[in-house]
């Protein structure tokens, strides 16, 4: 499903510093453990999507998630990255998982 | 459980298999749907291969223009060239001499299906989807790719309503190459990322 009338309204703007929030609630989540905490960049919004996390239980996930791919790189998600340190890893991540970074 | 070193069998059946089995036997008899709406789609699924990402690729390849239109919007680039790709949100990565992109789904083994057919085992194994995201190089140069000093990488986490295909450098030599010849040279571990497309060296008699 794409944009719906029932989404959240998005806070966030290609090129803004995003963190992802550090929790660890149970369930179904689709947020990787190792970004947890991390600081990134938005690279692009893509749009509005149920929230997976209640649509794993079978609820309609409403309003809709704005949903970014956020920029990391590399070595601020991995301190003893051994190689590139211009490399990036690129994830998708939904708005109620970040909050803004200075 | 096996005997210590006994190989698991083969027509051994879990318990994720009897699940399967029996929820498919209720919904074909409740008339959800038939078993030949079950053949049809196991069919189709593997009747798709990386060759209708190649297509798009050959495409883009020969003409900038539809290439800016799969890099702003890679479902409706694969609509174009009449490519049914149901709900699926395509976004396609671009290669360029200074950045390499890789595709990987951390959390299962998402991948565009629609595009590149059924993925490969090693895509849905723990240690490509473990190493990926942390050792880039590493795991490429156990497919046999070295990138050169100075590119940088950028691995695609593929872990939300997005599914992702790279779109590889086209390999020098291919001047006056025609769409359908380019795609033949496209394959699939390269619209992952896991490899790179070697440049073409034309014999005299080839010619």
């Amino acid at each position: 499903m794409g944009r719906t009338a029932k989404a959240a309204a998005p806070r966030f703007r290609s090129g803004d510093r995003v963190r992802v929030r550090a929790a660890h609630p149970p369930g179904h989540v689709r947020t990787p453990y190792y970004c947890r905490g991390h600081v990134g960049v938005v690279e692009r919004v893509c749009g509005a999507f149920a929230n997976p996390e209640e649509l794993a239980y079978n609820r309609p996930g409403l309003p809709a998630q704005p949903l970014y791919r956020v920029r990391f790189q590399a070595v601020e998600l991995w301190p003893d990255y051994r190689e590139d340190p211009a490399d990036v890893v690129e994830i998708e991540i939904y708005q109620h998982w970040l909050e803004g970074a200075s | 459980m096996n005997e210590p070193g006994e190989l698991p069998r083969e027509d051994s059946v879990g318990y994720y298999r009897r699940m399967q089995a029996a929820v498919e036997e209720l919904l074909i008899l409740r008339g959800v749907f038939s078993a030949a709406d079950v053949d049809r789609q196991v069919e189709a699924m593997e009747g798709r291969s990386h060759e209708r990402g190649a297509r798009m690729v050959a495409r883009a390849w020969v003409d900038p223009a539809y290439k800016a239109r799969m890099l702003a919007d890679g479902s409706a680039a694969a609509a174009e060239l009449g490519l049914e790709v149901g709900p699926l949100r395509l976004i396609v990565v671009e290669n360029t001499p200074e950045a390499h992109n890789v595709v990987v789904c951390t959390l299962c083994s998402c991948y565009p299906r629609m595009l590149l057919g059924i993925p490969p085992e090693w895509y849905k194994s723990r240690a490509y989807r473990s190493r990926a995201v942390r050792e880039p190089r590493a795991v490429l140069a156990e497919f046999g790719t070295h990138l050169a000093a100075g590119v940088r990488i950028r691995v695609h986490d593929s872990t939300a309503d997005m599914r992702y295909m790279v779109l590889p450098l086209r390999p020098k030599g291919t001047d006056r190459w025609s769409e359908e010849r380019l795609a033949a040279l496209v394959t699939r571990d390269a619209l992952i990322g896991v490899a790179q497309l070697p440049d073409v060296i034309e014999s005299r008699a080839s010619r």
